[in-house]
């Protein structure tokens, strides 16, 4: 035992360390690029950055919210057992959404919504729901039947079931969907600057079509950066939010 | 406490057909005694025991619990007036053991505190300290323990009456066995009235009061472990209960019901002409000797002091191994088999000498029920 508990000092203190290091690292590769060739794109567009990734940010934001707000319920609808023979039919429906390409959806967004803000919303929700939808509505139905039955023969309500045994157990599978459904939502988000919808998209595009690498850089990175920052968070909620006795991240 | 009046179950198959899950099955289970359903898969058991707690509609029959018609209670408050044990436990992954337990308590609205403390106390019950597992999770624990954990929940709001589906079915054999008597002994305090669904010939011979043999959706034979395995209504139930079902009544009798009477006995200072009288006016080829105080400590064979002279002290030969009155006979059957011996001598806890088993009285007392049905021979 105290054996076991040294080792998992030892590994922390490494990884403590390797932090240090690398952080250093980091710091001293920063500060020379803030002299450079990073420091001169920083210089030249951090007001378009600040803007446009705020702009960003709020894309994302509001359709992976949205999705989620959807994504959930439909997810817990079609695993009920009266929905049974026809959630395999809808779920190919939802499909679809992914079959399509995004920029499709995009372009397609546009014939119902117009230009702007809320068509570019409109597509990256569509593409964010599928993930969403297919791992809720897996999640609870690997929830294992014996103890649905369990619970049902101890006098439980469908309700309560579903709240205190099935939404738990499926909470890991769940929670993984919004993570990927998050990572492509980022992902995709710069698309929305080509139907009017802006984000860092309109310092990659552009960039592109002026063949201004540093312009274009102005936009990746953040996109990067955001993408990471995003799963992060999310990686951190998938360890914090789900209930010890069914998280497998944790002992 | 549970009785069904001709209960039956069809389910519609996919292809149109109908299967008869139970057909008419009637049977009482008294208060406080254990009703083992059995029979091979599918025949019905679990369907029956499942319209208990209204799990599986019934398509027609009767059913009372406690003395209520079930149609007349609300299905989630009956479950909550039922104990229920699945063979997968289902233990609950996302809580607490404590909340695992609490489960019911906390349905019927029972003031926290004490929910917990019921929690607490039921753990104690089958020596899992509470200050260890009341806050372990499900995985945390090994099988048997989950077990343990899956049979108090059902307890926990202490209902009358058990629905138990294989509830040992899952666990290695040697836990088995501890389980089952921890349970059997729980059971002698609670009382509760069971119904017990299992495949298991032995396991039900062990636990029931009553055995429900099924085949195919009927009730084929109700009755006590003994006479089941005396008098099997057929053939079907003769086969399943095999063919070395006299054996297995052997661990339904208790030393006490065969053991002769231990009156005649020598002390160490007694002369051995004494005990040959006594063994040549009672038709005994053994005599046991006891200590001052009544401990069986050896004892004479007839034909070794048909000559001798002196006192029992010089000639006695120690016993090989003796036997408690409270064991059943299955195990001092295994252990004169082991010794070579055709009688043994019957102890008490203390070692105090009791009385005596022979080889002929067992087989006459397990013989003497087919003697009793003279159909018996001709079969």
């Amino acid at each position: 035992m105290s054996r076991s508990i040294r080792g998992a000092d030892v590994s922390e203190t490494m990884k403590t360390r390797a932090a240090l290091v690398l952080g250093i690292a980091l710091g001293a590769a920063l500060t020379v690029a803030a002299q450079g060739y990073f420091g001169e794109i920083w210089r030249t567009y951090s007001e378009d950055i600040i803007y446009l990734t705020k702009q960003h940010v709020v894309l994302v934001l509001i359709s992976s919210g949205l999705a989620i707000l959807v994504g959930v319920p439909a997810g817990i609808l079609l695993s009920r057992d009266f929905m049974r023979r026809y959630s395999e039919t809808l779920l190919q429906v939802f499909n679809i959404g992914t079959t399509i390409p995004t920029l499709a959806i995009l372009a397609l967004s546009i014939t119902l919504l117009g230009i702007g803000f809320k068509p570019a919303i409109f597509g990256l929700w569509v593409a964010t729901l599928l993930p969403i939808v297919r791992n809720v509505f897996q999640g609870l139905r690997d929830v294992p039947a014996h103890l649905k039955e369990a619970a049902q023969g101890m006098g439980m309500t469908p309700l309560h079931i579903l709240r205190s045994v099935e939404l738990p157990n499926a909470l890991y599978v769940m929670f993984a969907g919004i993570r990927t459904a998050v990572a492509v939502n980022v992902g995709t988000a710069p698309l929305a600057f080509l139907i009017g919808g802006g984000g860092l998209g309109e310092l990659i595009f552009t960039g592109i079509d002026l063949n201004d690498m540093q312009m274009l850089l102005a936009g990746v990175i953040p996109v990067g950066l955001l993408s990471m920052l995003a799963d992060y968070a999310l990686a951190k909620g998938q360890f914090w939010l789900i209930p010890r006795g069914v998280n497998p991240l944790r002992p | 406490m549970i009785k069904l009046e001709k209960l039956s179950k069809i389910f519609e198959t996919p292809n149109g057909g109908t299967v008869m899950a139970a057909d008419k099955v009637s049977l009482e289970v008294a208060k406080g005694e254990i009703c083992v359903l059995l029979g091979p898969s599918g025949c019905g058991k679990t369907t029956t025991l499942k319209m208990i707690n209204g799990l599986i509609p019934k398509t027609s029959g009767k059913i009372h619990v406690a003395g209520r018609d079930t149609d007349t209670i609300d299905p989630v408050e009956l479950r909550r007036s039922i104990g229920y044990v699945i063979q997968q436990i289902g233990l609950f992954p996302n809580m607490t053991i404590e909340d695992n337990i609490c489960i019911v308590p906390d349905l019927l609205g029972w003031e926290r505190s004490k929910a917990r403390k019921r929690a607490a106390e039921l753990l104690d019950l089958v020596n899992l300290d509470p200050s260890i597992f009341l806050k372990r999770f499900p995985k945390e624990l090994s099988g048997g323990q989950q077990q343990r954990v899956g049979v108090i929940r059902a307890l926990a709001a202490d209902p009358p009456v058990l629905l138990m589906d294989e509830p040992f079915g899952a666990i290695d054999p040697i836990n088995r066995a501890v389980i089952q008597d921890e349970f059997l002994r729980m059971q002698t305090e609670l009382r509760k009235t069971i119904a017990f669904v299992s495949h298991d010939i032995d396991e039900a011979i062990k636990m029931a009061d009553k055995i429900a043999i099924f085949r195919d959706g009927k009730l084929e034979q109700f009755d006590s472990p003994d006479d089941l395995l005396a008098r099997p209504a057929n053939d079907f139930i003769a086969s399943f209960l095999g063919s070395d079902r006299t054996l297995k009544r052997l661990s339904l009798l208790k030393v006490s019901d065969v053991m002769l009477s231990g009156r005649i006995r020598v002390s160490a200072q007694d002369d051995v002409a004494t005990a040959r009288d006594m063994m040549k006016e009672a038709g005994h080829k053994n005599i046991v000797m006891v200590g001052p105080r009544g401990r069986a400590r050896g004892y004479l064979h007839l034909n070794d002091v048909v000559e001798a002279s002196g006192t029992v002290e010089e000639h006695y030969q120690a016993l090989p191994t003796t036997v408690n009155v409270d064991a059943d006979l299955r195990t001092a059957v295994s252990r004169m088999f082991r010794h070579d011996m055709t009688w043994m001598a019957c102890v008490d806890d203390d070692g105090f000498f009791k009385g005596f088993i022979t080889q002929r009285a067992i087989s006459h007392q397990l013989g003497a029920t087919y003697r009793d049905t003279p159909t018996e021979g001709l079969t």
